[in-house]
C-alpha cells in the first residue's frame, strides 16, 4: 500500500485516485475516491450522494476557480505537478486556501519530491503523495528546511516585516 | 539635491530627521545589515544545499532533479567546470565582503573573479563538492547565492549611482531590499514559466536600464506629492528583445508587494510552458496586450489590496534607516585646483572627464574603476585586486563600494581633494583606463571561452576591438558609445540595447558576428536594427572602425553616435560596411 505525508507525518493512504478520463461507469458507492475536474462538473449530484469520501483533482492547467466556492463540499482537493518544476499548483492552492476558504485535505500528487515540499507547504498543502520511487520517510526532513520565512502565505498569514 | 524636490514624502519628514540624526551604525557599512532573521535565512540555505549536494553525490538525486537546485543556487555546469554565481544585491559591498569574495576566488578558483551584467560576481573554476563551503565561507559575510540563477525571481538590480547621484528623486536602495527580501524563496513563485528580473530606477535618469526588465519600477510622486511607483512589464532582452509596457502611471508605495505578488501571479498561472523560448513574461504580455495583462493584474488585486503584504512606514524605516548618508565633511568643491592640476597632468584630465561622476555632495565625488582595461576579459578581476579594491574603499569611500551593470567597480564618496592621489594608486592597480562610457568599456558576456550556451566566443572579439582602438584622443574624440557583445541569443552581453551591438552565431559550426546598430537602455529604450549579414571573427574590428568613420564624416557638433544614427539612419554604415565585400 502506498503512503503518503498528511501533517507532518507518514500514514497509510487509503483514497483511490481515478483518472482523467474516468467516467461514473461501475463506480464504487463506498471507496474514498479523488476523481478528475471534469467528472466531478459533469456529476457532481451522482457523485456527492455516494456512501464513500468524495475529492477533485486540478490539473496544472485547470483553475481553482473552477471549484471555487464549492470547495468546502469536497473532503480532499488534490493538485496535480506534471513536472515538480512546473509551478501553476502553487498558486492554485493558495486561491483555493486563501481566497475560497477551503478547510479539507490540500493534497499534492505527480512529481512531487521533497526539495519542493517546503514551499508547497507555505501555500497550504497538508498531503504529499511523493513519487513512488521516493521514500516519505527521509522527505519529511525537508518540511523543516527553512527557520524563517519573509512573506506572507497560506501559512503564515503576516510577512516577517509584521513579525519583526 | 534631493531635499528641493517640492514634494511631501509619505514618511513624514520628521521622522527622517531623527534617521540620520541617528549615530553611525555600529559596523560602519552604509548599506543593509542583517538581523538574526536574515542570517538565519541563508544559513538554513547553506544547510539545505549542503544536503542536496549530498545526496546529489551519492546518487540519491538525478541530474534532472538536481539541476533546478543547484541553479537557484547560482550553480552551472560550465565548459570545463561549474560556474557560481554570487549575488551582489543591487550591486552593493562592503570591504569586509570583497576581501571574502578575494578570498574565495584565492581558495576555490584559479585567482580570478568576473563582474557579471547584473552586478553580479561570477567564479568559473571551483569544484562542485567545494560550494556548499564556499556559501558557507559567504554567510559569514552576509552573502549567498540565492537565486541567482534558475526561472525563479531573480537579483534586483539598480543605478550604480543609487544614493550620491545629483538627478536622484528617492533612494532606490531600501526599495530594493524590500524587494529583495520578497523574493527570497517566495514559496508560490520559486518554479517559474522563465527566469525574472525586476530592475529599480529612482533618478531622473534611468542607469538601471529598467525599460528591458520583466518588470521596471520608476519612483515618481503624484500631484498631491505622495511617493509611488511607475509600473512597466514585459520588457526584456533575450531571444525575443522587447521594450516593455507601462501598466500602472501611479502604484501608491504601501501597494508595491501586493502588486508584485499580483503580477507575478498571473505570470505563473498564465505564462507559456509549452516552449521556453516563449516562457518569458514579455511574450505573455504581447499576447494578451498591456491593457488586458493590467486588468488581470487589476482584478487579483482587488483581492490582495489592504492586506497584510501592505508595507508600512515602519518597515520603510527599518530598511531605510541602514542607508543613511555617511559621515561626509563640510566641505565644498574643488573646480580650480582640479582644473589645475588637469592642466599639469592630461592623463588626469583625461580619467577625471570619463571616469567620475558629480556627486550630490559638495566636494565630493563618484570615480568608477574601469574592468576594461585591454587585454583583460571585460569584468574580469584578480584576488589581488579585489584585496586592492576593499583597501581603497576602506581609504577613500567609506568602506563602501558598488558594481555596476556595465561590469566596472564604483567607489561612490570620494573627496575630491583626494581624486588626484586617488588616480595614482588605481593606476599602479590597473584600474585607471579613462575609458568609462567610451567605445572600449565594452560590455561582454563570458562567452564561448567559458559558457556552454554560447555559439560563439565573445572576449576576443572583445579584445581585438580595445587594441584597434588603442589610440586615447581617438577614443575620446569618438566619445560616449555602448559597445554590446554576447556570444548568443541569450543576449547576457546586452547586444540589443549597444549603440552597437554585436552577436556571436553560429553558421554551420563556425563562428560567424552580426552586427545592429541603434540600441540604447537609457529613457525611452529602443532596441539594435540589425545591419546585415554576419562577419568573420577576423573582419570585425575592421568592420567596427568603418561604422566609426561613418560616424565621424557624418556627425554634427556634439552628436554621440546614436544621436548621429537616429538622425541619418542605417543606410550610409550598410553601404560602408558592406561596400568592400564586392
Amino acid at each position: 500500500m502506498q503512503r503518503i505525508i498528511k501533517n507532518n507525518e507518514v500514514i497509510d493512504e487509503t483514497w483511490h485516485l481515478l483518472p482523467k478520463d474516468a467516467t461514473l461507469d461501475g463506480i464504487s458507492n463506498c471507496d474514498d475516491l479523488i476523481v478528475p475536474l471534469s467528472l466531478w462538473r459533469d456529476h457532481a449530484r451522482a457523485l456527492k450522494v455516494r456512501d464513500g469520501g468524495l475529492g477533485v483533482w486540478l490539473d496544472a492547467d485547470e483553475e481553482a476557480e473552477e471549484i471555487g466556492e464549492d470547495a468546502n463540499q469536497l473532503q480532499v482537493i488534490a493538485l496535480n505537478f506534471p513536472a515538480f518544476t512546473d509551478g501553476r499548483s502553487y498558486s492554485n492552492a493558495r486561491l483555493l486556501r486563501e481566497r475560497y476558504g477551503f478547510k479539507g485535505e490540500l493534497r499534492a500528487i505527480g512529481d512531487v519530491l521533497r526539495d519542493q515540499l517546503f514551499y508547497m507547504r507555505r501555500c497550504g498543502f497538508d498531503a504529499f503523495a511523493l513519487r513512488a520511487d521516493k521514500d516519505p520517510y527521509e522527505a519529511l526532513e525537508s518540511l523543516q528546511d527553512f527557520s524563517v520565512t519573509y512573506q506572507a502565505a497560506t501559512d503564515e498569514p503576516l510577512p516577517l516585516f509584521r513579525r519583526r | 539635491m534631493r531635499a528641493e524636490l517640492p514634494r511631501q514624502n509619505p514618511i513624514p519628514a520628521s521622522q527622517y530627521a531623527a534617521v540620520s540624526d541617528r549615530p553611525k551604525p555600529e559596523t560602519e557599512t552604509y548599506m543593509y545589515v542583517y538581523d538574526e532573521y536574515d542570517q538565519r535565512i541563508i544559513e538554513d540555505r547553506v544547510k539545505q544545499f549542503r544536503d542536496q549536494t549530498r545526496r546529489y553525490l551519492a546518487g540519491e538525486l538525478s541530474e534532472e532533479e538536481f539541476r533546478p537546485l543547484r541553479l537557484q543556487n547560482g550553480l552551472y555546469i560550465q565548459r570545463f567546470a561549474p560556474m557560481l554565481r554570487v549575488a551582489v544585491p543591487y550591486g552593493q559591498l562592503n570591504s569586509r565582503q570583497v576581501r571574502k569574495l578575494a578570498q574565495i576566488a584565492r581558495d576555490y578558483d584559479k585567482g580570478y573573479a568576473h563582474i557579471s551584467t547584473r552586478q553580479n560576481v561570477q567564479y568559473n573554476w571551483p569544484a562542485l563538492e567545494d560550494v556548499p563551503d564556499i556559501l558557507a565561507e559567504l554567510a559569514t559575510v552576509q552573502m549567498h547565492a540565492i537565486q541567482t540563477s534558475g526561472n525563479c525571481l531573480r537579483n534586483v538590480t539598480t543605478d550604480q549611482f543609487a544614493g550620491v547621484a545629483a538627478d536622484e528623486l528617492i533612494d532606490p536602495r531600501p526599495w530594493c531590499e524590500i524587494v529583495r527580501q520578497w523574493t527570497t524563496f517566495h514559496p508560490e513563485f520559486a518554479y517559474l514559466p522563465r527566469k525574472f528580473k525586476i530592475a529599480i530606477n529612482g533618478s531622473s535618469s534611468d542607469r538601471a536600464a529598467i525599460e528591458v526588465h520583466d518588470i521596471g519600477l520608476e519612483a515618481v510622486y503624484n500631484a498631491a506629492g505622495e511617493l509611488g511607483f511607475r509600473v512597466l512589464v514585459g520588457g526584456g532582452l533575450g531571444r525575443t528583445p522587447v521594450v516593455g509596457a507601462f501598466i500602472n502611471e501611479f502604484l501608491p508605495w504601501q501597494d508595491l508587494l501586493s502588486y508584485l505578488d499580483a503580477i507575478l501571479r498571473v505570470y505563473n498561472r498564465y505564462g507559456r510552458r509549452d516552449n521556453k523560448y516563449k516562457a518569458r513574461i514579455k511574450i505573455l504580455v504581447k499576447a494578451l496586450t498591456p491593457e488586458v495583462f493590467a486588468e488581470k493584474v487589476e482584478a487579483e488585486m482587488a483581492h490582495l489590496r489592504g492586506g497584510q503584504t501592505t508595507l508600512t512606514e515602519a518597515e520603510v524605516h527599518r530598511v531605510a534607516k541602514h542607508f543613511v548618508d555617511p559621515q561626509y565633511k563640510a566641505l565644498s568643491n574643488q573646480d580650480a585646483e582640479l582644473a589645475a592640476l588637469d592642466k599639469e597632468h592630461p592623463g588626469f584630465a583625461r580619467w577625471r572627464t570619463r571616469n567620475t561622476l558629480a556627486h550630490k555632495k559638495p566636494g565630493y565625488v563618484a570615480v568608477t574603476l574601469s574592468l576594461k582595461p585591454t587585454g583583460v576579459a571585460p569584468g574580469d578581476i584578480t584576488d589581488k585586486q579585489l584585496d586592492a579594491v576593499a583597501d581603497l574603499a576602506d581609504r577613500y569611500s567609506f568602506g563602501h563600494l558598488r558594481t555596476s551593470h556595465e561590469q566596472n567597480i564604483i567607489l561612490a564618496d570620494v573627496e575630491q581633494s583626494q581624486l588626484f592621489t586617488l588616480w595614482g594608486e588605481l593606476r599602479e592597480q590597473g584600474f585607471a583606463t579613462p575609458n568609462i562610457g567610451l567605445l572600449t568599456d565594452i560590455i561582454c558576456c563570458p562567452g564561448g571561452d567559458f559558457c556552454s550556451l554560447a555559439n560563439a566566443k565573445s572576449i576576443p572579439i572583445a579584445e581585438s576591438i580595445q587594441r584597434r582602438f588603442d589610440d586615447l584622443d581617438y577614443l575620446f574624440d569618438i566619445g560616449e558609445l555602448d559597445l554590446n557583445i554576447s556570444g548568443c541569443m541569450n543576449a547576457c552581453g546586452h547586444h540589443h540595447v549597444g549603440h552597437i551591438g554585436i552577436l556571436g552565431v553560429d553558421k554551420k559550426g563556425e563562428e560567424f558576428y552580426q552586427v545592429s546598430l541603434g540600441g540604447s537602455g537609457a529613457r525611452g529604450a529602443s532596441l539594435g536594427k540589425i545591419l546585415g549579414p554576419s562577419f568573420a571573427q577576423d573582419d570585425m574590428p575592421d568592420v567596427i572602425e568603418k561604422l566609426i568613420d561613418v560616424y565621424v564624416e557624418q556627425r554634427t557638433e556634439d552628436e554621440r553616435f546614436i544621436d548621429t544614427y537616429q538622425r541619418i539612419g542605417i543606410d550610409l554604415f550598410k553601404e560602408r560596411v558592406y561596400a568592400a565585400n564586392h
